[in-house]
């Protein structure tokens, strides 16, 4: 239960707490202290990095996920423009085979835009919660998300030209975050628009996937050259409050990623990779307070850290199915 | 080279408060440009599907899925741009181009919204409360000239559908495949949709008076109870005497006569802003 708190609160954009030395069990304490003076480590790392510069590994994760974003927006897509009414609608809420889907960020606006709830509604959001939680939470973000793929290609090319010094990554407070979320409830509540639909990138890309381009692809466009040149995945990392609506929902979920200190070499793969490193802050050297923990809220399942870590010390666990996956 | 000044980790965190700061308020004024089409009241004058309810409270209650978009049968339904503000994604209709001519019957687009934005007690056309036709250039109508009309209404390049029953009751056809031959020029009334349930409706009362056929119990609202449209003798100045559309209570603002209007620009236009202001989603 602390575990989950501590989860959330970093969600809302708190840095995670540091678990002073003495505090931490004796097995995790031996275990930092052995690694802190183990020369072969070192030398380990060395091989390993030098062995990877090499040999690219394929993310062979990352093909995946992307297919499978591709995959659930083509759906919509091809549903539509062969009116076989298979997942009809958008993102912000849909009808798979009949049933109902509501985007839980886009459902909260509405309900508290328009302060009442129609039972089909009602329905989409209690399903699409389950989904979610059963799911992840935040894998919504990076597994369906077609902005999140937008931004992972602008971020693709954000790194190489920050290699050569052309573009800067200025890094905001995650509270941010948090503030907008308060900020567009207390909009949609206060003014019966719901506000953030506005300027809600995943909307404004699923619609034009659906429906055909708009001037909305501006604004869509115009933060991605943010991302590109000033704020590495700004809109994700620091503004967009579906991802904290799905992270709550996650915050519980039994999918997760998992990590294990005995494993972890500690050089820093997995944190390069992430969009949200600071869940990965106990893989720094000395950090880690337990010998397992899973990952926290913010996390968004993209896979990436597991695929990049060299060592295995991170991998995909699902609560309540064992060593099935 | 210009020394870059080392920055002491307060000034540093200072920095970085500052543009959070910035980032939260930047976001949020770009949100907030949204209201202002709806300020302007450009949103009012969009004519909106069947049921949609009073414009404020629709805008809240749509979420902007455009499931009420791929159920139409003739396409009437179109999403709005950014330019609409917070009505981006929104749905609306543009008459003149294509019409809501309830083609679907049960109104597909009010069954398939997920939120009530198209008010769910509503089942029958006649109930739509979508705004009111209006003569707008009576001086230009082709009746009122004492002309007919022969030919295709919108030219063989329009791209828009209408149900011609008598063609074919289920899938509705281009108006670009068929042809009038009128004597005198009355597509308006002649292709209401209220004007031809009535019709309909008279028909099948004919028939079980005969007792020819079956007719099916009827729900309240199935049958239209009120004219929408007709061509009245009117007497102009001149003191000539001429027919001229003359729009009636029965009218739901569908836009089918705005459609098939021979006329470049159409006499007759949908005139919804009332409705967008007053309306409950329905008639009642």
């Amino acid at each position: 239960m602390s575990g989950v708190i501590e989860s959330l609160r970093v969600l809302f954009g708190g840095d995670p707490k540091r678990v002073p030395k003495q505090e931490m069990p004796e097995e995790v304490r031996k275990l930092h202290a052995h690694k802190f003076s183990d020369k072969e480590r070192i030398e380990a790392i060395r091989i390993e990095l030098a062995h990877k510069e090499k040999h690219k590994m394929p993310e062979k994760k990352r093909r995946l996920r992307w297919a499978v974003l591709i995959a659930v927006n083509m759906l919509f897509v091809l549903s539509y423009y062969f009116d076989i009414q298979l997942l009809e609608g958008a993102l912000t809420a849909s009808r798979f085979m009949g049933f109902h889907m509501a985007d839980l960020n886009s459902a909260l606006q509405v309900m508290l835009a328009f302060k009442h709830v129609v039972i089909n509604l009602l329905i989409g959001t209690a399903t699409v919660f389950v989904l979610w939680w059963l799911l992840g939470g935040r894998t919504f973000c990076s597994w369906v998300c077609p902005y999140h793929l937008l931004a992972e290609w602008a971020e693709m090319l954000h790194e190489k030209l920050r290699a050569k010094g052309w573009a800067m990554d200025i890094q905001f407070d995650r509270r941010a975050r948090a503030w907008l979320w308060l900020l567009f409830a207390v909009l949609a509540f206060a003014t019966g628009y719901t506000v953030y639909e506005t300027i809600s990138p995943t909307g404004i890309v699923s619609r034009a996937l659906i429906y055909g381009p708009g001037v909305a692809l501006v604004w869509v466009g115009l933060l991605l050259l943010f991302e590109i040149f000033f704020s590495r995945r700004a809109w994700c990392r620091y503004a967009c409050p579906i991802g904290l609506t799905y992270g709550i929902v996650g915050a519980t979920s039994p999918f997760t990623v998992h990590y294990k200190l005995e494993n972890c070499y500690h050089e820093g793969e997995c944190r390069k990779v992430c969009l949200v490193p600071h869940v990965l802050d106990l893989t720094i050297k000395g950090r880690a307070p337990a010998l397992e923990q899973e990952v926290g809220a913010d996390c968004t399942r993209c896979l990436r850290c597991v695929d990049a870590c060299p060592t295995g010390a991170l991998t995909i666990r699902y609560k309540g199915l064992g060593g099935l996956i | 080279m210009a020394q870059k000044k080392r920055m002491t980790p307060q000034q540093r965190a200072r920095r970085r408060f500052l543009n959070s700061i910035l980032l939260t308020a930047g976001v949020t004024s770009v949100s907030l440009l949204g209201f202002v089409p709806v300020a302007a009241e450009k949103l009012d004058e969009r004519l909106r599907p069947p049921g949609a309810l009073r414009e404020d409270e629709f805008l809240a209650a749509c979420i902007k899925c455009g499931q009420c978009v791929q159920v139409c049968p003739v396409e009437a339904i179109k999403l709005a741009d950014l330019i609409d503000g917070f009505g981006v994604g929104v749905p609306h209709i543009d008459a003149r181009d294509q019409a809501c001519d309830f083609s679907c019957d049960g109104l597909q687009c009010v069954l398939a919204c997920p939120t009530g934005a198209l008010i769910h007690e509503i089942a029958f056309p006649s109930q739509v409360d979508m705004g009111i036709a209006k003569v707008v250039a009576p001086e230009k109508c082709l009746a009122a000239q004492g002309k007919g009309f022969k030919g295709l209404a919108r030219g063989p390049d329009f791209k828009g559908k209408l149900r011609y029953a008598e063609i074919d009751r289920w899938h509705p056809q281009p108006v670009a495949s068929h042809p009038y031959d009128l004597e005198l020029c009355d597509l308006c009334v002649r292709q209401c949709p209220i004007e031809l349930q009535i019709a309909q409706c008279a028909q099948e009362d004919e028939q079980k008076r005969n007792e020819l056929g079956l007719v099916a119990k009827r729900q309240p609202g199935e049958c239209p109870p009120k004219h929408a449209i007709e061509l009245r003798l009117v007497e102009s100045n001149d003191g000539v005497k001429r027919m001229v559309p003359a729009i009636l209570e029965g009218c739901v603002g569908c836009g089918v006569c705005e459609m098939i209007c021979p006329v470049e620009p159409a006499v007759i236009v949908i005139d919804p802003t009332e409705s967008r202001k007053t309306s409950r989603g329905m008639r009642t």
